[in-house]
């Protein structure tokens, strides 16, 4: 029973990593644009299986997963350019709309360019289990948990040192602001969404080995990126990591201690008291409220 | 006070003396309705059609009611389907298991969301935009998850079946007999909602839609009319999910499903939001559009999807509004 | 004008077109064939072989001559394994597209939503799905080509038996087939003296089975698993299952018996048995099976026109197709009663699925041997006898 709590740990930081990662998508475009980007998780499934026909096309692993990510973020950058930039002026709700069809778009296109099979990218340093404190996991978690800290370092620097990473993070305070200042609103839209899509591309190929891939992943995934990106605080970066790890975490305690059934019914009933203390989620910023 | 008809003295501008009686929108709406329900049999061809028609009826009911909580409320909800399954399984159960009368038993499973929805709805509409919208998709799910796993009591994933609605004695059957319950329940509704816009309520409701603190300051309960909108908009949906369990004779949890949840959504958005009339011709085009669509077989997902997105974006205020404001600028 | 006025007279428009281009193949009426299948959603894995498998051999038919003199005409909607949409098809098929015969239903729910609309309006109609709630207790017009989910249960509980094993492990998903086979197991269970020791249960878009493998592996006395799943799901229990070191016996369901299966589970399925129509091991059959030409004959014309696996789904979809056709002929004509009586009498018909012989009682008409038991052994399939 004691080393249980270890291995249901491992297996809900390795999704929770993937939630997480997810919901940094979501953040990313809110606070570009206050716009729910349902597509989000559609990006997931582009990366996972993009790298599986380049791959089956003879493309290297490495090229593989850099093309991918590379075809990802051509698709959020269109999705921006074609649709929401186009539609900025309208209602949030109606952005909202906006990205439910281009998430069936982007599955009723998949389901041409590939097919309704579940398909699975070879793990990058095999299959062989490690022993980990009394739990086995698998090589590939660990690269998609490394993967996620480092990622989280690397955007950290991004939106403090580079430019258009300050930009982005300017306009999420103040669009307006940011406008008057100079600041080219609509560029940070369009790499707010490269970014995001790229962002989910990526770990659509960290977890195509452990949890396959298909033309429909993507919904689901997103389903739990948005609840990862809500519980830790819409537009936090920090907050959609916990609330990503957080998730993974309160379905691995609730399936290995209460109910393997209900353990998503757990997830959400935490999420919804969670919501009820701090209803801006864990790291969303006390805001006041504009009279 | 505000009547359904007024004399509109002196609309001429040359002396002579026209009055002009002008119908309050609300009742040009539910005459147009009823003209068009009443039109159906004229050229609906066969069953099917009148199929597609009944669905789109009840679907406009949940559309309606959610509208007042979207479009006129200003609140959201992602988890609505949850509300119009439980309808129909407390419909269900009520009758397949404890041999409850049907209207009855429709009555009670309304009852019963509405309590829900009060009960819930206090805490959760103290939340706003997304993280409203976060807190009732997770509510949704939950019931779905609740009603596919307690298999003994809701017959699981593939659900349950459904004995036939009565009427006085009569077992309800046929598309024909449907169409006229649901095309009246339609009615009823649009009545009930559309009076609802036009009070004092529903102004209420708009003033906390532009700004809850203003109209706190007004001295309008904020709260009190959020819930009020949660509630009157499931107990709709209730009814309708409960229509839906008698014609269709079973229930499923997928009809809580949180994607059955964001089609009503977007049927209310696309249709257009706080327009009645947009909210019923949302649900019929989407009801519609896939029926239509299907000839495309594998290019199905593709064409709605494009659909959707290009009207979304050329009609950004959803087609009955966008179409309204076209004509009038017009005359 | 409302829209919705424009929406329905438009769709009077296109029954009246529907009907004229009819009544333009005067000529030689066809014989109507409807189909509903979930090509498109979480049961794609069943639709989507069936519906090629359908087109397939509609065309081939035709390009035959058709039946009797007749040529087919198949009609395919997709219900994305929604009841209420299937129930909406079915009746567009009914009513609208006035189908003689209708082969679909690739799931229990979808085929439960059909059941009463073909028992009304008297259509005969094959049904493509697993639970044994279809044709038991058996109605009139509903017929079914795949083995009931009971069956698969009575063919691995047999195999655990005959290992001398007696305390089972069970995990399934929450979708309708793992659920309804969960239920079967679990029913059938004391016959063959096996205990239920756990019951676990996933998400189907779940990613990782860990913590309830381990519960499982946690519980004392367990013997032997069986993952009554569907999807990718137990693909991933079964990597999650070596990861984990569990050595005990694992058995999967005939819903799993597929090709891709084993390449997702990768070296994790080695020793893995499952319940499969022959159709899976239709190259290492012995001659004499009487199964044998068919399932040869479909693998590799199934797989040279569509270049990917063959899988059992297409095989009962096949089935349920030839099995119309047959019953066509011998009814001589397309009279839904005699077409119906036909079917019912259908005996000694050699399918992918395997022998059938059915009666007034039974609208399935296969028995256990209908089912081999495989196992996995290097990629491949092995047949345990």
């Amino acid at each position: 029973m004691d080393a249980q709590w270890v291995q249901f740990v491992a297996g809900g930081l390795t999704v929770g990593s993937i939630y997480a990662l997810v919901g940094l998508g979501f953040s990313i475009v809110f606070n570009a644009s206050r716009v729910i980007n349902f597509a989000q998780g559609e990006f997931v499934m582009i990366g996972g299986m993009s790298a599986v026909s380049l791959l089956i096309a003879g493309w290297p692993m490495p090229l593989a997963i850099g093309g991918a990510i590379v075809v990802a973020t051509i698709v959020g950058l269109l999705l921006a350019k074609v649709a929401i930039e186009r539609a900025r002026r309208a209602d949030v709700v109606t952005l909202i709309i906006i990205t439910i069809g281009a998430s069936i778009l982007l599955r009723g296109v998949a389901q041409l360019v590939w097919d309704k099979s579940v398909h699975r990218l070879p793990p990058l340093s095999g299959d062989a289990p490690l022993q980990l404190f009394g739990a086995t996991i698998v090589p590939q978690s660990l690269w998609v948990l490394g993967a996620t800290v480092a990622i989280v370092a690397a955007l950290t620097w991004f939106f403090r040192r580079t430019r258009l990473g300050k930009a982005m993070l300017a306009t999420s305070h103040n669009k307006l602001a940011a406008e008057l200042v100079g600041i080219d609103v609509k560029r940070v839209l369009l790499a707010s969404f490269g970014l995001a899509a790229a962002l989910g591309a990526v770990a659509g190929v960290l977890i195509a080995p452990i949890a396959f891939t298909s033309y429909d992943t993507g919904i689901m995934l997103g389903l739990k990126g948005f609840a990862a990106a809500i519980l830790g605080g819409l537009g936090s970066f920090p907050g959609a990591i916990a609330g990503g790890l957080a998730l993974g975490l309160l379905e691995g305690a609730g399936a290995g201690y209460v109910s393997s059934a209900y353990k998503d019914v757990i997830a959400f009933v935490v999420i919804l008291a969670v919501l009820f203390l701090r209803p801006d989620g864990l790291f969303g910023a006390l805001r006041g409220e504009r009279v | 006070m505000d009547s359904s008809v007024h004399f509109e003295a002196n609309a001429s501008s040359r002396g002579s003396r026209t009055r002009a009686v002008a119908l309050a929108p609300r009742t040009r709406l539910l005459l147009l309705l009823a003209l068009v329900i009443a039109a159906g049999p004229l050229v609906i061809p066969n069953a099917y059609f009148y199929d597609v028609a009944i669905l789109v009826a009840f679907n406009a009911i949940v559309c309606v009611g959610l509208n007042l909580l979207i479009g006129h409320a200003g609140q959201i909800s992602l988890g609505h389907a949850g509300f119009f399954a439980l309808g129909g399984y407390g419909t269900a159960l009520l009758t397949a298991r404890y041999g409850v009368p049907p209207l009855a038993a429709l009555a009670g499973a309304i009852a019963a969301v509405a309590l829900l929805a009060f009960v819930v709805g206090r805490p959760i509409l103290k939340l706003k935009g997304h993280y409203l919208a976060m807190a009732t998709l997770g509510l949704g799910i939950i019931v779905s998850i609740v009603l596919a796993t307690e298999d003994r009591i809701t017959g699981g994933p593939d659900g349950m079946q459904v004995p036939a609605l009565t009427l006085a004695g009569f077992a309800v059957q046929g598309e024909r007999a449907w169409y006229w319950i649901a095309g009246g329940a339609l009615l009823a509704t649009v009545f009930v909602v559309s009076n609802l816009i036009d009070s004092p309520t529903g102004r209420a409701l708009r003033a906390l839609h532009t700004s809850e603190v203003a109209a706190e300051v007004t001295g309008i309960d904020t709260a009190r009319h959020k819930l009020l909108a949660f509630v009157v908009s499931a107990s709709l949906a209730a009814l309708a999910g409960a229509l839906v369990a008698f014609y269709s004779g079973f229930v499923t949890p997928a009809k809580a499903s949180f994607l059955h949840s964001i089609e009503l959504v977007t049927m209310v958005v696309f249709g257009g939001m706080a327009s009645t009339a947009g909210a019923i011709v949302g649900a019929a085009v989407l009801t519609v559009l896939p029926q239509v669509l299907t000839v495309l077989k594998d290019y199905e997902m593709v064409a709605f999807g494009a659909l959707l997105m290009a009207t979304m974006i050329f009609m950004p205020r959803g087609i009955v509004p966008t179409l309204a404001a076209l004509f009038s600028r017009r005359t | 004008m409302g829209v919705t006025d424009i929406a329905r007279l438009a769709l009077r428009g296109a029954g009246i077109a529907l009907a004229f281009s009819a009544a333009a193949a005067f000529a030689q009426e066809p014989i109507r064939i409807g189909a509903f299948l979930s090509v498109t959603g979480p049961a794609a894995f069943l639709g989507d072989p069936e519906q090629k498998t359908l087109e397939m051999y509609v065309e081939r038919l035709n390009a035959a001559g058709g039946v009797a003199g007749r040529k087919l005409a198949l009609t395919v909607y997709d219900d994305a394994g929604d009841a209420e949409k299937a129930r909406t098809f079915t009746k567009r098929l009914i009513e609208q597209d006035k189908v003689d015969v209708i082969v679909g239903g690739s799931t229990t729910g979808t085929t439960m939503a059909a059941v009463p609309l073909v028992e009304q309006a008297q259509v005969p109609f094959i049904s493509l799905a697993g639970a044994v709630v279809i044709v038991e207790p058996a109605k009139k017009w509903v017929f079914k080509t795949p083995h009931t989910d009971r069956m698969a249960c009575e063919k691995i509980f047999t195999d655990v038996k005959a290992r001398q094993l007696t305390k089972v492990a069970l995990i399934s998903g929450t979708g309708g087939f793992d659920k309804s086979m969960r239920g079967e197991c679990v029913k059938v269970a004391p016959k063959y003296g096996v205990e239920i020791v756990a019951d676990e249960t996933y998400g189907a878009a779940d990613t990782d089975m860990t913590a309830q493998l381990t519960k499982i592996r946690g519980t004392p006395s367990v013997q032997a698993v069986l993952n009554a799943g569907f999807g990718q799901g137990p693909a991933i229990v079964t990597r999650n299952y070596r990861q984990l070191g569990i050595t005990a016996p694992l058995y999967q369901s005939h819903g799993v018996a597929s090709k891709e299966y084993v390449k997702l589970s990768g070296d994790a399925a080695e020793g893995v048995r499952l319940p499969a129509a022959a159709l899976l091991v239709a190259d290492i059959l012995p001659d004499a099976d009487p199964q044998k030409k068919v399932v040869v004959a479909y693998k590799s014309e199934y797989e040279t026109k569509y270049r990917s696996d063959v899988s059992t789904f297409g095989g009962h979809a096949y089935d349920g197709l030839m099995l119309a056709v047959e019953a066509v002929r011998r009814a001589g004509g397309t009279d839904k009663a005699k077409v119906r009586d036909a079917l019912e009498a259908t005996r000694g018909y050699v399918g992918t699925g395997g022998v059938v012989n059915m009666t007034a009682d039974d609208h399935m008409g296969l028995d256990l041997t209908a089912f081999q038991m495989l196992e996995v052994r290097k990629g491949n399939w092995v047949v345990i006898r």
